[in-house]
């Protein structure tokens, strides 16, 4: 079995982003190839203090603390997204075109990725699967620990859905609501 | 026990917990990759799929390439069994343990993932005050067994403090828990649910359960699951059907007036192992 052995199309797509992206729906499947920057929690509030140390412009974002040694990527899967909702308005607007992580963004996120950029889903937890698609390239911020500093990445043919996408499709969101009707309707018969 | 001895199980028990680390970061239980592959042939949502097919390769990529599943390598928490009137004080056995889970933290490699809870220090080697935490108890053999929990996960768990009435509602706290959890600790997940005890221990039976073999459910915990898995949360919280892999239940008797209820969710990397320690 192969990487993201899906029966879904992928679209083949390339860092620098552009506006290829907008195209995309939420539920779609990508290969992502090119760079990438991590960045948590520290990362983010650094960069908004000082200010980005690369070129935003039609950049990839990847919400991820990965474990590094010797300058090899040892694992390197998704961090939660959701912890970094107040944190990306600033990125967004410097021109960084996809996040990357799990578990999807808040619905204040949803709307400022609006007609410029869109959010890739990358499973969670798969980080053998991510470090065999990645090289390390470079570091920003090392004093902020393994888990927090920004690591260049150069990837090729990640396996990612678009979870948001540039016309306020939410695949997350809606997964939610369905499963609050479906809570809701078996709480019903429970009481039944 | 001389001294000589004493220092040979020390080595033992540092190395049987080291080896425990490594075989459980990198090496998922039969039982877990059985659920999953389960879950992989009766799934029909395409987006549920590909995520569950990516879990499959990372899953075969780990083992091939010697590397920890997930890069959260956790907290290693820790269960020890230790026979009666074993000549070796516990003091000792838990610094041996500490010592392994620092050679783990270099050689698996783990990401050092303990800090202050207040100052966000990190101690660099994931040990410090009570961590990581050790549960010891009697048995026929001198044992360890290593639990590696990962935040993500650990961070959607809840406990309730229900009352005796509600013992009826018990099923619907543990679906609610899943159902606010949605896509955040990485489905599909296994439910660890601890009924009855007290506060703490209510939570650490929750803990303990997730130790059990997920392969075998009873009718309670079958229930429980099937409600969860129509919530069509589904893997990594994009749709599906697989949003659990298995519900376990543990119970301890309570106080008459109260009824506890701890839910520690456990993502779809459900990693454990154990190792018997002799010299």
């Amino acid at each position: 079995m192969q990487a993201g052995d899906t029966e879904g199309e992928f679209m083949k797509i390339k860092t620098p982003l552009g506006d290829e992206i907008l195209a995309l729906r939420a539920g779609d499947s990508v290969l992502l190839s090119g760079t990438i920057y991590t960045a948590r929690d520290e990362a983010h509030l650094r960069m908004m203090k000082e200010k980005i140390p690369f070129d935003p412009k039609g950049a990839a974002i990847y919400h991820c603390g990965p474990v590094i040694q010797d300058d090899r990527i040892i694992a390197a899967g998704p961090t939660t997204s959701a912890r970094m909702n107040s944190l990306t308005g600033f990125l967004l607007d410097a021109g960084v075109r996809c996040l990357i992580g799990k578990g999807g963004m808040s619905g204040e996120v949803s709307k400022s990725l609006k007609g410029r950029a869109i959010y890739l889903a990358f499973t969670g937890g798969c980080a053998a699967l991510a470090a065999s698609h990645m090289k390390l390239t470079g570091v920003f911020y090392p004093d902020l620990g393994m888990a927090e500093a920004i690591w260049v990445i150069e990837v090729t043919d990640l396996p990612l859905v678009v979870g948001i996408d540039a016309v306020g499709g939410n695949l997350f969101s809606r997964v939610d609501e369905r499963a609050r009707e479906r809570y809701d309707a078996w709480i019903r018969d429970q009481v039944r | 026990m001389n001294a000589r001895e004493e220092q040979m199980l020390r080595k033992a028990v540092s190395d049987a917990t080291l080896a425990c680390i490594h075989e459980a970061e990198v090496f998922l239980p039969p039982d877990v990759k059985a659920a999953i592959a389960a879950a992989y042939d009766s799934e029909a949502d395409p987006v549920a799929r590909g995520e569950l097919a990516n879990i499959r390769t990372n899953i075969s990529e780990a083992e091939r390439l010697n590397l920890p599943l997930c890069q959260d390598t956790g907290i290693a928490v820790i269960y020890m069994t230790v026979p009666h009137c074993y000549p070796v004080h516990e003091a000792d056995l838990r610094e041996a343990v500490y010592d392994g889970v620092r050679r783990a933290t270099l050689s698996v490699p783990l990401r050092p993932n303990a800090v202050d809870p207040v100052s966000r220090q990190n101690s660099g080697d994931n040990t410090g005050v009570a961590i990581p935490p050790i549960h010891i108890r009697e048995g026929s053999d001198l044992t360890i067994t290593v639990l590696p929990k990962g935040a993500g996960s650990e961070n959607v768990s809840r406990i309730g403090m229900l009352l005796p009435s509600q013992g009826n509602e018990i099923p619907a706290f543990i679906v609610e828990t899943v159902l606010l959890a949605g896509g955040r600790p990485c489905p599909p997940v296994v439910v660890g649910v601890g009924i009855g005890g007290t506060f703490d221990h209510a939570a650490a039976l929750a803990k303990e359960a997730l130790l059990l073999p997920i392969d075998v459910m009873d009718t309670y915990e079958m229930e429980i699951c099937t409600a969860i898995n129509n919530l069509g949360i589904g893997p990594m919280g994009l749709g599906g059907s697989t949003t659990a892999l298995a519900v376990k239940v543990k119970k301890a008797h309570c106080h008459t007036a109260s009824l506890p209820v701890a839910v520690n969710i456990q993502c779809w990397a459900c990693r454990r192992a154990t190792r018997k320690v002799s010299l």
